[in-house]
């Protein structure tokens, strides 16, 4: 700090923006953990009170509607901030800068680790977010709560499952969604072979995938516990079978390596280059809009399993919506984040509208969400069957709170080996070193 | 706006002094005040606005900060660091790669075109020099995602035209392409640009030069060669320097083509992406500030170096 201050007096030009910068970090408010009582609910309320919101979910003003003509005290100003990749790098400037920090921000899971860490969130659990544990299906609840305390109320998820296309699948004498990895590798020298196409595309760009494919296996390659130490297991022997896996049928020509979200990737899907995509509850409606063209031959089904008759499968995305913890009311602010994704009307809107896949149990059983049928899978209910995958997630997964560079790290490893078709458990093995590395150097203790 | 205002300022406090000592030679203390006031707003503007924020981040990147435990002085460093990053060397090494081949072609390119336009030989020269100049004014976001579209594995225009043949396709985004895909990105959207300034420094040379060397009996070539060229030097010095700083600051197409060829690209591209994700990846602002100091410093030393060997050069001759 005295290097500090003297640098500072050097500095002149500069005084005023450092400051800023320099006084932040230590700005979080950790209020009293005492419940908050009833009376203090209503007289927040009804106390005329304007909250910011940050979010990049489309058209969230119609559930915001629900809210504010619930609690007409309240007024909230929703800043759509399009995107992960502008939302969390303005989060942080507004946190450093200490001001024009929103009340409440959407926040996928993977990161809330990395905004614990700085102190950023507020605990919900004294706001009576702890009673809703059991409204929440389990897995999705332990991604927003951990022994110290809440951090967001679970909005949507991503439990994930084999969509495929029906008529190349019967093409190559197949029927249905392989039910083992073993018999997706068969049944991918059968398609290969057959129609020509790959059975799926392994994208080297897309770590979340790969990630989900772990977590489906039972791997736990992150630990955090809150504080100072990680714990880092990438190169388990359980992710080495995944990669080995992968490896084999990149090797066979059997699985497309192209990045996926690209232009080429969604021609790739309308024009029968892939014959499958693994990937989560929310792809669905995603291919419907992109792969119109190929309406009526889709079909869902079960994420291919490790041990025969096992039923278990892993989750990619989701997010939350957190209270932060420099609000200046915060209940107010965990009202909002309750009501968007705790109301009945409001989840089935998230559902139905703008497609977020609930992670309430309600929502998860309400006919008006389950009973739909699509017409781009032949009909089939595929809420229904998503509803019943979502039960089957591996139950405990925990994030590092610096996924943002074990994500850019990915690319460089073990993603750049599966492009390039090269060797993956050397990847792999860099992978987990540098993230290793990353840790020590930002000063955490690595397990 | 207020850039713009605070020039318009000092071009008025500039001419003021001029005017002021027309009659006596001396400069009165009013005068002194007077020039001083005028030209504090743009003095303030240019602190604000440009020396600040350097200060700034020269400031920061004197610090090492860590997710855990925060920030702390720590000197040099930084640089340290970054002189011995494999990152940093390989993304030096692949701009200047681009700096030797890109811009020789494209300011040859240039010349070229200018050269041609200038002879008055080509019809339809206006529109010629409109077409050419037009990629400059498509934004360099739009022309990278374009390209993209062309450059495409599997659908994209170059590769169906390769098939349509009978060919196979290159790819032309794999990584030992990517940056020839780039390099003729940036040619495409520059050749027009440099040509404009070089066509401008030409029309500049007076005609009679000209037609006292086609009375002495030279040729076309003879006079591009001797008189035009040696004529539009410093013209092509300065599309020289602003190549090679546009070189070094390789940014936009790497970062856009990422989302296209993500595994290609990578995050340490050119030294500039690797700035950025440092930053806002990585989180390591500090780091990031003393990779773009180390960057401009380059930058600054192989300008000047350009610039002196070729006055020098002008000089001899």
């Amino acid at each position: 700090m005295k290097f500090r201050k003297t640098a500072l007096a050097l500095a002149s030009g500069a005084t005023v923006l450092a400051l800023l910068s320099g006084c932040a970090g230590t700005s979080a408010t950790t209020d009293s953990t005492k419940p908050v009582t009833q009376a203090e609910i209503d007289k927040a309320m009804n106390t005329p009170t304007t909250l910011t919101f940050w979010t990049w979910v489309p058209d969230i003003q119609n559930e915001v509607n629900l809210f504010e003509k619930k609690y007409p005290k309240i007024k909230v100003k929703v800043v759509n901030t399009t995107g992960g990749a502008q939302h969390y790098p303005k989060l942080r400037a507004a946190l450093k800068a200490g001001k024009g920090v929103p009340d409440v921000a959407q926040m996928e899971y993977d990161y809330i680790p990395s905004f614990t860490q700085t102190k950023s969130l507020l605990n919900l659990e004294p706001y009576g977010a702890g009673k809703l544990k059991s409204e929440y299906v389990d897995w999705v609840w332990n991604q927003v709560a951990n022994s110290s305390g809440v951090w967001g109320i679970p909005q949507d998820s991503g439990p994930l499952g084999t969509l495929y296309r029906d008529d190349i699948f019967t093409q190559a004498g197949l029927h249905g969604s392989p039910a083992t990895w073993d018999d997706f590798a068969k049944a991918a020298a059968e398609v290969k072979s057959k129609t020509g196409a790959y059975i799926t595309d392994l994208p080297g760009n897309d770590m979340f995938q790969m990630i989900s494919f772990f977590w489906q296996a039972g791997a736990k390659p992150f630990s955090y516990d809150g504080k100072k130490t990680v714990g880092v297991d990438l190169d388990s022997a359980t992710d080495q079978k995944v990669v080995a896996y992968w490896q084999d049928l990149i090797d066979k020509n059997l699985v497309a390596t192209d990045p996926d979200f690209t232009d080429a990737y969604y021609q790739g899907l309308a024009q029968n280059k892939y014959a499958s995509w693994l990937v989560a509850a929310w792809g669905p409606v995603f291919l419907q809009g992109t792969v119109k063209s190929t309406s009526g031959k889709w079909r869902a089904g079960n994420i291919p399993q490790w041990t025969a008759g096992a039923n278990v499968s892993g989750n990619w995305g989701g997010s939350s919506d957190a209270v932060m913890a420099a609000t200046k009311n915060p209940i107010a602010a965990y009202e909002l984040a309750k009501f968007i994704n705790n109301d009945e009307s409001s989840t089935l809107m998230l559902a139905n509208k703008q497609f977020l896949f609930p992670t309430t149990k309600a929502t998860l059983s309400d006919p008006a969400f389950v009973d739909q049928k699509s017409e781009f899978y032949g009909g089939q209910q595929v809420n229904k069957f998503f509803a019943g995958v979502s039960n089957t997630v591996d139950k405990k997964f925990e994030w590092l709170p610096y996924m943002d560079y074990v994500n850019s790290s990915y690319t460089s490893t073990l993603g750049k080996a599966i492009a390039n078709h090269g060797d993956l458990k050397a990847a792999l093995a860099a992978w987990q070193q540098q993230v290793v590395n990353y840790g020590k150097q930002q000063g955490f203790t690595v397990k | 706006m207020t850039v713009l205002s605070a020039r318009a300022h000092s071009a008025r406090a500039s001419g003021a002094s001029a005017r002021g000592p027309r009659g006596s030679r001396h400069i009165t203390g009013a005068q002194t005040r007077a020039a001083w006031v005028l030209t504090a707003p743009f003095l303030v503007v240019f602190a604000a606005m440009f020396l600040a924020p350097l200060a700034y981040s020269a400031y920061l990147s004197l610090f090492t900060s860590q997710l855990v435990g925060g920030e702390e002085f720590s000197g040099l460093a930084n640089y340290v660091r970054a002189l011995q990053d494999p990152s940093f060397w390989s993304g030096l090494g692949r701009v200047a790669l681009f700096l030797f081949i890109q811009v020789p072609i494209m300011l040859v390119a240039s010349i070229c075109f200018a050269l041609a336009l200038d002879s008055k030989r080509v019809k339809g020269g206006r529109v010629a020099r409109l077409l050419i100049f037009i990629p400059y004014a498509v934004p360099s976001v739009v022309a990278t995602l374009m390209w993209g579209y062309l450059y495409g594995t599997d659908f994209g225009l170059i590769t169906q035209i390769f098939h349509a043949v009978g060919l196979p396709a290159p790819d032309l985004l794999s990584p030992q392409n990517i940056l020839g895909s780039t390099m003729n990105i940036v040619c495409w959207e520059f050749i027009g640009y440099n040509m404009i300034i070089l066509y401008a420094a030409l029309r500049s040379v007076p005609d009679d030069v000209y037609e006292a060397a086609e009375i002495d009996g030279a040729g076309q070539i003879r006079i591009a060669w001797s008189i035009k060229l040696p004529a539009i030097r410093q013209a092509i010095l300065l599309t020289i320097i602003f190549s090679i700083i546009g070189s070094f600051q390789l940014f936009n197409e790497p970062n856009l083509l990422y989302n296209i060829a993500p595994n290609a690209v990578g995050t340490d591209f050119t030294p500039n992406l690797y700035a950025y994700n440092l930053a806002f990846k990585n989180q390591d602002i500090n780091y990031a500030a003393a990779i773009a100091f180390l960057l401009g410093i380059v930058i600054m030393i192989v300008s000047f170096v350009v610039q002196t060997a070729i006055n020098r050069r002008e000089r001899q001759s």
